[in-house]
């Protein structure tokens, strides 16, 4: 079929054309000669808007437009890992080998490469009876993850065929239902993957950051968001999550933010490595960079195109976190894009449905139970930083935000200036996802850590009361025990929440040692606090005993070692016993 | 190709130019304007609608009448030609020789708005430069192909310090060809003339390129300054080798230009009156910075902008925070108290200094020592904010320390003057002779081997 319309309009990204009947909303369409990409997002009578997700330098009234008659779709299949993609899943190393060193025009790539051959092991049996999202097979993508061919929705019935060996993505590997599946498919970016059963998340997503797992933690199939002025370390916080988290897939979407940070994204997770199979992290990781200055309008698209990759993953039962740096630049594209449609504005020019198309995005995160018919679950966490203006957190989009994700991780300029990492304030953060998770930690870390973690954060918001105090008044007129209190709080703001993501030692700590980190500190306000109200033992002896200085170096203990706690714990102990 | 030209003008507002029953015109292309005396003035397509076209003119609007102008479109965006003679010359904001020397053989015609780097083909920066101001290469470290600006407020002296900058940087260890292109927008004559004599006065004349375009030269021309300048970046960096330094001022002139046109075009504005694409407008002009895998050279960008009211909320310093890899930022306390260069170095930070600097790049103790000279200066500062409040006897003993190595900080680390080019290891034993003055178990940012190695040398 060669449909095509005609161009009457260009003004920037946005281009209008006449003679477009026969298209659909939302309908993938080639424009001009070179044949740019392009989305159809408004149609009036026979008009067409489109928004290109090219630069249209050079396009001019009356240049073609062609119909595909398809939406917007990526290629799932092997070969997605350890790629890097533009916000259309065009794969940007394929292109640099094509056309060089700069981003050119009108390319059209295949996004998984088509040769390669891939070992494909089957899983069911000839005769067996299928539903759609059932596992047919696995191919080994990379030596981290087996990637699993699932039947494609909308199959359901008898295996008539099942090959085994080496197959490319496009060729035939079995027979369901009369009709062939292949290991190569498409699935329209703007629409979530369909599941059978949406779960409510139990288990943290573990991420090696003390902040974030012990006080604020963000739970598997969760959302969270983390907004702050620039320079607060949003982009550093999101790559040590993406480096260090326990899930098994990562999604990391680069969405109009530095080209030297996606730079520095691609030089530096291959020699990072997995702690278990010493494999790079890369072998993981999906990568999609669409920097502040590739087109705009491709912008809007990679969060969606991330997502719907994301969702592939999670239907083969993997956990996966999908990581957003800078939702607001996508709002913009979004803004952007309005404004050129004239349509009517809301809040500080952003269009009227911003807050739902927030809300359309985090919802497709979650922990469910896939299609298929043996109850397979997996999750996809959904991480998104927000960039307002100023650091303002009354700016529209981090308030649509908030109203749908469950963890609020808020960044302080203060704390940065003091070169405080990660600069996460303790007392305006939260996590709803803490009960969610009770249960599992209880079981599988501490029994007590909920009330370890409770009874830290009221030190220190009882700190940030009483230095209220020293404000107005004064440093001499508080009590000793509101004296200690400020030192133990000390201890746990420097030695406990402060953390070096440029310190190999420092920059993961596991669970188990997070919480014997903060049982010593707490340990030590209570026999600290013993000593100087039952003892009476002057404030000053206390503070002088020889463990206060142990006590801030315990983040470089190694893993290996936790057994130092014991040692530690000890001598806290007896210190305390023989301060007469 | 025939060139087209018509005599439909339907209409002039401010920067603007309405055409009427064009046909075959492209979005983006350049025109030229021919008025009755023979002057020239160009001008690029910013819409075109049916046989309608929407013109923005770069010198300005000034005596054109709608009956007697021509129009004529070139078929293609605004070029610039390059070539190695550029060296030493000065333009005009859209490229024309200002000096009196012969117009310049081009080696090619390149498209100024550039196309964007493969985020695959980037290298990562993290060569040290030594600018040899301490407040910068201890504490701020610049690396090449970072893109790092000076937020500055009237009156500060931010053209000093770029000028200082520009005078004393280099990689360690290395002789490697170096260049400057500078770009003015909107600046006096004063301030240009004072970059124009210094890099005469040095000799670094012969290895730049210079684009002027004063405060009273067009507004819209800004619009295409920074891209000639990057333009002629580029081809010097990525074709010639050469480590370039980018030098744009003033970027808040440049912003604004930005809002006249889309002002003038009744667009829905952003924040301020500025239009909602300012960001990924400038993030085309910033990006344009960094380094390409396999070829040596490089494009570091220093850009400078008066922040309104020493605001740094404003939108033009805010969306730039948001691009370049972090910010230097002047303080005009500091430069009441005659604290030359007055760096606020709290809140100004460079996002790639932890990849140029350490063992092999400056020193081991360099990260370490930097991070715990930023946290005892604040905890001095907060001290000193206490001192105001309450009265410095009020204060704790630690806190007293902490308030005297503030200032110690203030006049021995950042103060130095405009012509000395202090080496990274002096600034870093500066910054360890004043930890001298705090308790040994106050440093908890250093490890213990390094403590033992510098504290006491």
């Amino acid at each position: 079929m060669n449909k095509q319309g005609k161009i009457v309009k260009v003004s920037g990204p946005l281009v209008e054309a006449l003679g477009m009947q026969e298209a659909k909303m939302y309908d993938v369409v080639k424009v001009g000669s070179q044949r740019l990409i392009g989305e159809i997002i408004r149609l009036v009578r026979e008009r067409a808007y489109i928004q290109v997700y090219e630069e249209t330098e050079g396009l001019g009234p009356g240049d073609p437009v062609f119909l595909t008659g398809e939406p917007l779709v990526v290629e799932l299949g092997p070969g997605l890992l350890d790629s890097i993609y533009d916000g259309i899943q065009r794969p940007l190393g394929r292109i640099r080998e094509e056309i060089g060193d700069y981003i050119g025009r009108g390319l059209t790539i295949d996004s998984l490469p088509r040769k390669k051959k891939w070992n494909f092991t089957p899983l069911v049996k000839k005769g067996e009876l299928l539903k759609e999202g059932d596992i047919l097979g696995k191919v080994e993508e990379t030596p981290l993850i087996e990637h699993k061919i699932l039947v494609p929705v909308g199959i359901n019935g008898k295996v008539e065929s099942i090959k085994e060996g080496s197959f490319t993505i496009e060729e035939e590997i079995a027979r369901v239902d009369g009709k062939p599946i292949r290991m190569l498919s498409r699935w329209p970016v703007r629409n979530p993957r369909p599941f059978k059963e949406r779960l409510a998340p139990v288990a943290p997503l573990v991420t090696g950051q003390r902040i974030i797992d012990s006080f604020f933690p963000v739970a598997k199939g969760g959302t969270a968001c983390i907004p702050g002025p620039f320079g607060s370390g949003k982009t550093v916080v999101l790559h040590e999550i993406a480096k260090w988290a326990n899930s098994q897939i990562i999604v990391y979407i680069g969405c109009g933010e530095r080209g030297n940070e996606m730079a520095d994204v691609l030089l530096e997770f291959p020699k990072l490595k997995d702690p278990k199979s010493k494999r790079p992290l890369t072998e993981r990781t999906i990568l999609i960079a669409n920097t502040s200055n590739m087109p705009v309008a491709a912008r809007e698209a990679s969060i969606y195109t991330g997502i719907t990759i994301g969702e592939y993953y999670r239907d083969m039962g993997y956990d996966v976190a999908l990581i957003a740096d800078s939702t607001s630049r996508w709002a913009e594209a979004l803004r952007e894009i309005s404004g050129r449609m004239e349509e009517m504005p809301g809040e500080e020019g952003y269009p009227a449905y911003l807050g739902t198309r927030v809300a359309g995005f985090y919802e497709r995160a979650g922990r469910v139970i896939n299609l298929g018919s043996k109850g397979v679950g997996g999750s996809l966490s959904a991480i998104g930083a927000v960039s307002p203006p100023g650091g303002d957190l009354t700016d529209p989009v981090v308030q649509q935000t908030l109203r749908v994700v469950k963890v609020f991780w808020s960044l302080d300029d203060r704390l940065a200036y003091q070169r405080h990492f990660p600069a996460i304030n303790w007392l305006s953060s939260y996590s709803l996802h803490l009960s969610n998770i009770e249960q599992y930690l209880k079981r599988e870390i501490d029994e007590e850590a909920p009330a370890l973690r409770e009874m830290a954060i009221k030190i220190l918001q009882r700190e940030a009361e009483v230095l209220e105090i020293v404000r107005l008044v004064g440093a001499e007129t508080i009590s000793k025990e509101d004296q200690l209190l400020l030192e133990i709080a000390r201890n746990l703001r420097e030695d406990f929440l402060h953390q070096s993501a440029f310190d190999e030692k420092d920059a993961y700590t596991s669970s188990s040692k997070q919480y014997r980190m903060l049982r010593l500190i707490l340990l030590s306000y209570d026999l600290f606090r013993g000593l100087l109200l039952d003892k009476g033992i002057e404030l000053k002896r206390i503070l002088a005993l020889p463990i206060r200085e142990k006590l801030t170096r315990l983040k470089y203990i190694p893993e290996e070692n936790l057994r130092e706690f014991d040692q530690l714990e000890e001598e806290l102990k007896k210190e305390v016993k023989e301060l007469k | 190709m025939i060139q087209k030209e018509y005599r439909t003008v339907s209409g002039v507002n401010g920067p603007l130019m309405f055409i009427e029953g064009t046909s075959g015109i492209k979005y983006g292309e350049l025109a030229e304007i021919v008025l009755p005396s023979g002057e020239t003035r160009r001008a690029k397509v910013l819409e075109v609608e049916g046989d309608k076209v929407l013109l923005q003119l770069f010198e300005g609007t000034s005596g054109i009448n709608l009956y007697q102008a021509r129009v004529k479109f070139e078929g293609k965006g605004l070029e610039f030609g390059v070539a190695l003679d550029l060296l030493g010359r000065i333009f005009d904001g859209l490229g024309r020789p200002l000096d009196k020397a012969p117009q310049i053989i081009a080696e090619k015609k390149v498209d100024i708005n550039g196309r964007p780097i493969n985020p695959t083909a980037r290298d990562y920066p993290s060569e040290f430069i030594q600018t040899g101001i301490s407040a910068i290469d201890g504490l701020n470290s610049l690396v090449r192909g970072q893109k790092l600006p000076i937020f500055s407020g009237s009156g500060l002296p931010h053209n000093r310090l770029a000028a200082q900058i520009a005078r004393q940087s280099k990689v360690l260890g290395k002789e490697e060809k170096f260049g400057i292109v500078f770009a003015a927008m909107g600046i006096t004559f004063e301030e240009a003339d004072y970059f124009i004599t210094d890099f005469k006065r040095t000799g670094a004349i012969e290895r730049s390129v210079l684009f002027i375009n004063l405060s009273n030269d067009p507004a819209i021309e800004r619009i295409a300054t920074p891209r000639m300048a990057l333009t002629v970046a580029e081809y010097l960096a990525f074709e010639k080798d050469m480590h370039i330094l980018v030098i744009l001022t003033d970027m808040t002139h440049y912003a604004e230009a930005l809002r006249e046109i889309s002002a003038a075009r009744n667009e829905v504005p952003g924040r301020r009156g500025y239009p909602s694409y300012l960001y990924t407008d400038l993030a085309t002009i910033f990006e344009r910075a960094g380094r390409i895998k396999g070829r040596p050279g490089s494009i570091t960008q220093m850009p400078i902008l008066s922040m309104p009211e020493d605001d740094k909320t404003h939108p033009i310093p805010d969306l730039t925070g948001y691009i370049t890899e972090g910010q230097i930022i002047l303080s005009r306390s500091l430069h009441h108290q005659g604290i030359y260069p007055p760096i606020d170095v709290l809140p100004s930070l460079s996002r790639l200094r932890d990849k140029g600097i350490g063992k092999k790049k400056t020193r081991e103790d360099h990260p370490n020592l930097a991070s715990q000279l930023f946290a005892a200066y604040a905890k001095g500062k907060e001290a000193k904010e206490l001192a105001v409040v309450l009265g410095e006897a009020s204060l704790s003993d630690i806190d007293r320390l902490y308030l005297k190595f503030s200032e110690e900080f203030e006049r021995r680390f950042i103060l130095q003057l405009e012509n000395e080019g202090r080496d990274i290891a002096d600034t870093l034993d500066i910054g360890w002779s004043l930890l001298k003055s705090l308790p040994k178990a106050e440093l908890k940012r250093i490890r213990e081997e390094y403590l033992e190695k510098y504290l006491n040398k």
